[in-house]
């Protein structure tokens, strides 16, 4: 079975969330991993850096948690090729740690915005492997700061190299290229605003969020 | 001494709490706002030092933390001991 882990910052709000799914589809419990931990576990074969509100979002979004100890090692990890994802605020870190290009902002209409989005899927990545060609699946979002920047060229690169995972049907927040998501050049990190987590049960109203657990994890 | 860091959006990068400040002080009648740019001031308090090695010291910091450069450009003010009094 699997190890996963989840990192956990203070003020992670979706860290259990992301537990529960992991757990669903390992079968094997993540290691939650402390913010001021300086090593992740050798054993541990995929990393979620969850949602939440890091640090309250001092100062910009994911800036403060991205400089936190933990992170070191699993920049040096991922530079190994550890697959690592960042979902919400984790996407937001990972940006501000450099493992992603670009930034997120403030919403372009200002408001928080909760919902379900419909997202275009790019099958050609390790995180999403098991979606159809074409295939719209359906995430939710719940973000104040989702609004993707990057400057021209680097979204010629990141178009071209095929490092554009999901981009919304119908852009909630004002993102350059309707990005939702995006992996770095070598493909094992991503970033992502919208929830898979929250869309791994039929409870949660959707299950399309459960492919995207499996591609990577299948990937190992 | 005191340092204080501007930070600020790049030129070109979109401002959308500027624009609504702008939009809003038109609204009060003030029609010759034309653009607004908000951004934050960092004051820092810093042991007495040299003045380029403080200089130094925050543009460092300003790089490794207080502004995303994907995004923000900085700008660092220093009062020297002998200018605070």
């Amino acid at each position: 079975m699997t190890q996963t882990a989840v990192i956990v910052f203070p003020a992670s709000n979706c860290d259990r969330d992301a537990v529960t799914a992991l757990h669903a589809m390992t079968g094997k419990e993540p290691i939650r991993v402390w913010h001021r931990e300086t090593e992740i576990p050798d054993n541990v074969r995929f990393v979620v850096v969850p949602g939440g509100f890091s640090y309250g979002d001092y100062l910009r979004s994911g800036a403060i948690a991205a400089r936190s100890e933990v992170m070191q090692d699993l920049k040096a990890k991922a530079d190994k090729g550890l697959p690592v994802a960042g979902i919400c605020n984790g996407f937001q870190i990972l940006t501000e740690a450099g493992m992603l290009p670009g930034a997120l902002m403030r919403n372009a209409n200002q408001k928080f915005v909760c919902r379900t989005s419909t997202l275009r899927v790019n099958t050609n990545t390790r995180f999403t492997r098991r979606y159809a060609a074409g295939q719209t699946i359906d995430i939710p979002v719940a973000h104040h700061d989702g609004n993707y920047f990057a400057d021209d060229e680097t979204l010629k690169r990141i178009s071209d190299q095929g490092q554009i995972a999901f981009q919304y049907s119908d852009n909630p927040n004002g993102s350059r290229g309707d990005i939702a998501g995006i992996t770095n050049a070598a493909g094992n990190v991503l970033g992502m605003m919208p929830h898979p987590e929250r869309a791994v049960d039929p409870l949660h109203g959707g299950t399309d969020g459960i492919d995207f657990f499996k591609s990577v994890l299948e990937s190992l | 001494m005191i340092a204080r860091v501007y930070v600020g959006l790049k030129p070109g990068v979109l401002d959308p709490q500027g624009r609504t400040i702008a939009r809003s002080l038109n609204d009060l009648g003030y029609d010759e706002v034309q653009d607004a740019k908000q951004g934050k001031v960092i004051e820092l308090t810093l042991e007495d030092t040299d003045r380029e090695l403080a200089q130094a010291r925050v543009k460092e910091m300003c790089e490794r933390l207080l502004a995303n450069t994907v995004i923000e450009s900085y700008r660092i003010e220093i009062d020297s001991p002998a200018t605070q009094k």
